[in-house]
């Protein structure tokens, strides 16, 4: 063997060791994230901590009942703008391209999901804040939903697409016109794959801060409907973090913990059923 | 998969509309984080005794509260630094000030082996915050501390990143004490173009700059000073003493403006005359509107402040705020009648 | 296969009625208008930001003209808004976690694709997706209170005891900055490098390692030289998109960056992005010069994330194009 050939092999195994490497640093980042946030938040899990409302600025004893109930009301928004927009949308994309308008659209929607959040934020803040002349619970699900409607669009058009054609065929064979094949058969057959990704779009935007920071505003106490400013989970352990008061940055861990805890169950629970039902699709 | 989904949608949505509590009125405010200890205080203890009254007191910052009070998205803002004529011209409808407690921006620091209450000097402020101070051991501090051995590490200047009225108190008293000052950076504002330093958001963000970054420097209220542990000095005043931040130090800062108080209470008391008197105190106030169309609103606002300027007085003290003088208080009862 | 057309027949004198009954009973049209509505609702959305974003900077756009992108003070209290500090800031902390992220995504994927058994590689990739929807302000919150400390503590000090003698790494140690703002950013785009350039990577055909490997190559060497130069366009693709993730990020680089609008040449300095002024003083500019200088930086930040994103895919495509071999 010559030198080079020593000198290849060499580096061959020092090059693959090294993407290996790189590899497991990058893997083991999710777990030292969870580790410390289970390390520092669990300690503040006890039960009072989920009922109860903010204590005064300087006191201790406070929960985040409140927020959690927020997070959920602009969820609620959010879904009630971005599923109707995103699906409905995704079904004119696979079943009714026309060259034109779909190209225009999808366009939009990745122009839409590039933009930052925090100009979301101004946006709705502009539309809906000012508009209104209060902040809300509205007005931060808006942000949301304009958010989560890309996401949804482009899933959604993926899974209506993979629905076989012999499917759509037959429909039409038995009679069906066209809504008709749509709504009883392709939806329901794509039915899996579009719970999925409108559960996973709404775990993206359930920790998005920025563009609720001008709308949801916040809230001391419960917010009565969804016409007034909401506390937020997100917004609350931006805020707890970067307060000085050592209480606050344990309710800021146990907040982190409880939302990353809901982020990652969504997506481990979808993500494992979308690989079974494609395994199966096949 | 559908159904649980839908289930779950409309449990949340009537969850949603029934934590509407029956009758339950929640008025809307923001604005300065400086009396942030006290305001949300007053409005739980508030919503103890009229359990359908809440009041939402978001802390985002004097400039914000101006802001938003002038967008009309909440029903009052709360501002250490009283609004300027500008911003009163360009305010669409009429806003009153009324001050609320007394209190004092106080120079925190945490310098590596230092233990004790530092003085400072005008200058030596100015100099630091400007950045032509930047060593601890530099002779302006030193030489008004005898006896502390400051380590040769440079400052770490901490000041506020967003609109504040603390900032607008400190800026406030550093123009009087300092021509350079005043010129480089403009005079009193809630936010300026910063010489030098950190940035943190609202008075907690610089508090927890200053607990975590060693060798810094930053101005806060005195009573997040307190609540954090964190060490404060006493400042030079303009009888030439160095005085600490007390309740007793920044009534007499406000004595004189006690007599003299303007009618729209909007006054400026730092550097303010008196042997013992706190240079860098200031009242902070409520700003509201002159016109408020909704009864019920108005009427739990005034209800509000008279109970602010009689019971609410009383949490002062707990919290290291100065109450407010008793002149001051019989003026400001007279002037909520102005509330239409 | 023919469409059946369920309006068959000689259709003419057909009254309006009718008509309206065959449409509704037929319901076809209607659904085609209504998807389309809900589609172009998207577009109307688009539009609408742009456009209010474009309004509510006006006063600023006009005040400044250009000369907004070169200025570096900005200060509220005069009235005087240059852009100059975050444009830098944005670009300095997008750059470093390009520098971190880049080769250790592109090892990971390369791991990913052509060494790990596939069940492994399936295994991994599936974690490492789990990254991805990690909240921003999550790693804000770990950045906070662990990175920023370590950094304060030990790397910085170990950085200026070293490298102290170049411009880079000069000044006080605050444990904020560029560097830690950088740091933060990486690993949150480091997920989105891997798993696009896996995606691509694996696109690869089979048949280009074959070659490689039949002439002798060593595995490294096909994968470097052959592998990667194929799906280089899709790579460099996923760099960009995660360049414009990295430019648009608020939450995390606020907390981290030390709100100064600074342009330094250390990366130890604290300085301000875009997002982070926008999210700092949006809510509570009084002045609506200010409040529009901020509009304006939204506008500009913007543009930066559309462009980036396009030129990112065109690029995947072009590789997914010649990958695929048959024309799509």
């Amino acid at each position: 063997m010559t030198a080079r050939t020593i000198w290849r092999k060499s580096l061959n195994a020092l090059m693959l060791s090294i993407t290996g490497i790189c590899a497991l640093v990058t893997v083991s980042t999710l777990f030292l994230i969870l580790g410390f946030l289970v390390w520092n938040g669990a300690r503040s899990l006890h039960w009072t901590f989920f009922t109860n409302l903010p204590a005064p600025t300087g006191e201790i004893g406070g929960g985040i009942a409140n927020a959690i109930l927020g997070s959920a009301k602009l969820l609620l928004v959010a879904a009630s703008i971005g599923i109707p927009i995103g699906l409905i949308g995704a079904i004119y994309l696979a079943e009714y391209a026309g060259a034109k308008w779909a190209f225009f659209i999808r366009y939009a929607a990745d122009l839409m999901n590039g933009v930052p959040s925090i100009v979301i934020g101004i946006f709705a803040y502009t539309i809906v804040v000012v508009s209104m002349h209060h902040f809300s619970a509205l007005a931060g699900g808006f942000a949301l939903g304009i958010m989560m409607i890309p996401v949804i669009l482009r899933s959604c058009e993926e899974f209506l697409k993979a629905v076989p054609r012999s499917l759509r065929e037959g429909a039409m064979a038995l009679g069906a016109s066209k809504w008709r094949t749509i709504l009883t058969v392709v939806v329901p057959a794509a039915s899996g794959g579009i719970i999925t990704a409108i559960l996973l779009a709404l775990a993206r935007v359930a920790g998005e801060t920025a563009p609720l920071l001008f709308t949801a505003f916040g809230n001391q106490f419960w917010s009565s409907g969804f016409n007034q400013p909401t506390a937020a989970l997100p917004v609350v352990i931006y805020n707890y973090a970067m307060s000085s008061y050592e209480d606050l940055h344990q309710q800021a861990w146990a907040a982190g913990l409880v939302l990353l805890g809901l982020v990652l169950v969504t997506n481990l629970l979808t993500r494992m059923v979308l690989g079974r039902q494609t395994a199966q699709g096949r | 998969m559908k159904k649980p989904l839908l289930i779950v949608s409309l449990c949340l949505g009537i969850a949603g509309l029934v934590a509407a509590q029956g009758g339950t009125v929640q008025l809307q405010a923001a604005g300065a984080t400086f009396p942030a200890p006290i305001y949300t205080k007053w409005f739980d203890a508030y919503k103890k005794i009229n359990p359908k009254i809440e009041v939402n007191y978001q802390p985002i910052g004097s400039g914000g509260g101006i802001r938003q009070l002038i967008a009309k998205t909440v029903d009052f803002g709360a501002s250490d630094g009283p609004m300027t004529d500008d911003q009163l011209k360009q305010a669409p409808f009429k806003i009153l000030h009324f001050p609320t407690v007394l209190g004092a921006a106080v120079p925190s620091y945490n310098i590596d082996g230092v233990n004790t209450p530092l003085k400072f000097t005008g200058k030596a402020l100015a100099g630091i915050f400007l950045g032509s101070i930047n060593k601890w051991n530099d002779p302006e501090i030193t030489k008004a501390n005898p006896g502390v051995k400051f380590p040769a590490e440079d400052i770490v200047v901490i000041h506020r990143s967003d609109g504040s009225g603390t900032t607008y108190i400190w800026t406030d008293f550093l123009s009087k004490v300092s021509p350079e000052w005043k010129a480089k950076t403009g005079g009193p504002n809630t936010a300026i173009n910063w010489p030098t330093g950190l940035g943190g958001a609202k008075s907690e963000g610089v508090a927890g700059l200053l607990k975590q970054t060693p060798n810094s420097i930053g101005y806060i209220e005195l009573t997040y000073a307190i609540q954090n542990g964190i060490l404060y000095g006493d400042v030079q005043n303009s009888a030439g003493n160095f005085v600490k931040a007390t309740l007793a130090s920044v009534s007499e800062a406000a004595a004189g403006a006690a007599k003299d108080m303007p009618d729209d209470f909007r006054v400026s008391i730092t550097n303010a005359p008196g042997k013992n008197a706190y240079p860098i105190s200031s009242f902070t106030w409520l700003l509201v509107p002159a016109q408020i169309q909704d009864t019920g609103k108005r009427e739990i606002l005034k209800g509000f402040l008279n109970w602010m300027l009689k019971d609410g007085q009383g949490y002062c003290e707990g919290l290291a705020y100065a109450k407010l003088p008793p002149p001051v208080v019989a003026k400001e009862a007279k002037a909520i009648s102005l509330i239409q | 296969m023919a469409t059946l057309s369920t309006t068959a027949g000689p259709v003419r004198q057909i009254s309006r009625s009718r008509a309206l009954l065959n449409l509704l009973r037929d319901g076809d049209e209607l659904a085609h208008a209504v998807t389309l509505t809900f589609g172009a609702s998207i577009l109307v959305i688009t539009f609408l930001l742009i456009y209010e974003l474009w309004i509510h900077s006006t006063l600023s756009r006009q005040k400044f003209g250009f000369s907004f992108f070169f200025t570096s003070t900005w200060d509220p209290n005069f009235g005087q808004f240059g852009s100059w500090p975050f444009i830098y800031g944005t670009l300095v902390t997008t750059a470093i976690s390009l520098i971190i992220a880049v080769p250790l995504g592109i090892g990971a994927a390369i791991f990913l694709s052509e060494l790990a058994p596939p069940k492994l590689s399936r295994g991994l990739s599936f974690v490492i997706d789990l990254l991805a929807a990690v909240p921003s302000v999550i790693y804000g919150l770990l950045a906070v209170f662990t990175l920023v400390p370590l950094m304060r503590h030990t790397i910085e000090p170990f950085l200026k005891r070293n490298l102290g003698f170049l411009p880079l790494f000069k000044g006080p140690a605050y444990g904020v900055g560029f560097l830690t703002a950088g740091i933060v950013l990486a690993v949150m785009i480091v997920p989105y490098i891997i798993s696009v350039s896996r995606e691509v990577l694996l696109a690869v055909p089979q048949d280009q390692r074959e070659a490689s490997l039949g002439l002798g190559a060593t595995r490294w060497e096909t994968t470097w030289k052959v592998v990667v130069s194929y799906a280089g366009a899709g790579i460099m693709g996923s760099v960009f998109l995660s360049m414009a993730r990295a430019l648009g990020e608020t939450m995390a680089v606020t907390m981290v960056i030390g709100n100064q609008p600074k342009v330094a040449a250390s990366l130890l300095s604290p300085g301000y992005s875009i997002a982070s002024v926008i999210a700092n003083e949006f809510a509570e500019a009084t002045a609506d010069l200010h409040l529009s200088a901020l509009t304006e930086l939204g506008l500009v930040l913007l543009a930066l994330t559309l462009v980036l994103n396009g030129m990112a895919r065109v690029l995947i495509i072009m590789t997914a194009r010649k990958g695929s071999g048959v024309a799509q």
